[in-house]
């Protein structure tokens, strides 16, 4: 059976434990579900936060996602991905994104949900506008992120 | 063929998309880059700091010296900040 694989973007919230049973329930062949849930912050270095707009690139970024999904299903053995990342105006405390990995064991599940968040960050075609007491602006890029994705590069 | 721009490029040039028939002398990404910011003021701020410009053909990255020729759709867009 092909594993399954979900990939949404939507201006919608999610709700992260439906999102889990979606992928685990009824199945026992799962041992480990990890997921990482990315929650807009009320501040950013000292500065009170709004909201954030992010901004997609329709079509790309589908297919972006894709594309390293597949890349963790080669390199790990998973049995089930999710997906799910939000557009639009996000308030501080609410969700932007979530990544879901199911497998027989933890490692494999901690370790690709790692892996498709540090490339969510730096190569998937999103874009995060901030709204603060400072004014409206592009978040810029962070060279952390970079270095995250990296670390992921095979020599 | 098409071209999109995305976040502050797209707020810059005053656009999303737009159609572009460049000539024949363009041939990589780099070089188109340099053919728009001569198309006026918008497009030379938008485009005034190049290496920090990402692109990419028919939906996936592309560095600067990919080449244009067959493709569908160019996007422009600065360093990606999702997640």
């Amino acid at each position: 059976m092909a594993t399954p694989v979900t990939i949404r973007i939507q201006p919608d919230d999610f709700d992260v434990a439906r999102e889990i049973a979606a992928l685990s329930h009824g199945r026992t062949d799962i041992g480990a579900v990890v997921s990482f849930s990315g929650i807009c912050r009320g501040d950013e270095d000292e500065t009170k936060i709004a909201a954030l707009t992010l901004e997609h690139y329709p079509g790309m970024a589908e297919e972006e996602i894709g594309r390293h999904v597949d890349e963790a299903l080669s390199r790990w053995p998973l049995n089930g991905v999710t997906v799910i990342h939000r557009v639009g105006r996000i308030e501080p405390g609410q969700n932007i994104v979530l990544v879901v990995t199911a497998s027989q064991h933890r490692q494999a599940a901690f370790q690709a949900a790692e892996f498709l968040m540090d490339y969510l960050k730096t190569s998937a075609p999103f874009w995060k506008k901030e709204e603060s007491a400072a004014g409206n602006g592009w978040v810029e890029a962070h060279a952390r992120d970079d270095q995250a994705a990296a670390r992921w590069t095979k020599s | 063929m098409k071209v999109k721009y995305f976040a502050w490029v797209r707020e810059r040039v005053g656009k999303a998309e737009e159609t572009i028939e460049p000539p024949a002398t363009v041939r990589t990404v780099e070089e188109l880059i340099a053919w728009l910011s001569g198309l006026g003021e918008a497009y030379a701020y938008a485009f005034e700091k190049p290496k920090v410009i990402r692109a990419a053909i028919d939906h996936a990255h592309v560095k600067p010296d990919a080449a244009i020729a067959g493709a569908r759709e160019i996007a422009f867009f600065p360093p990606m900040t999702g997640g």
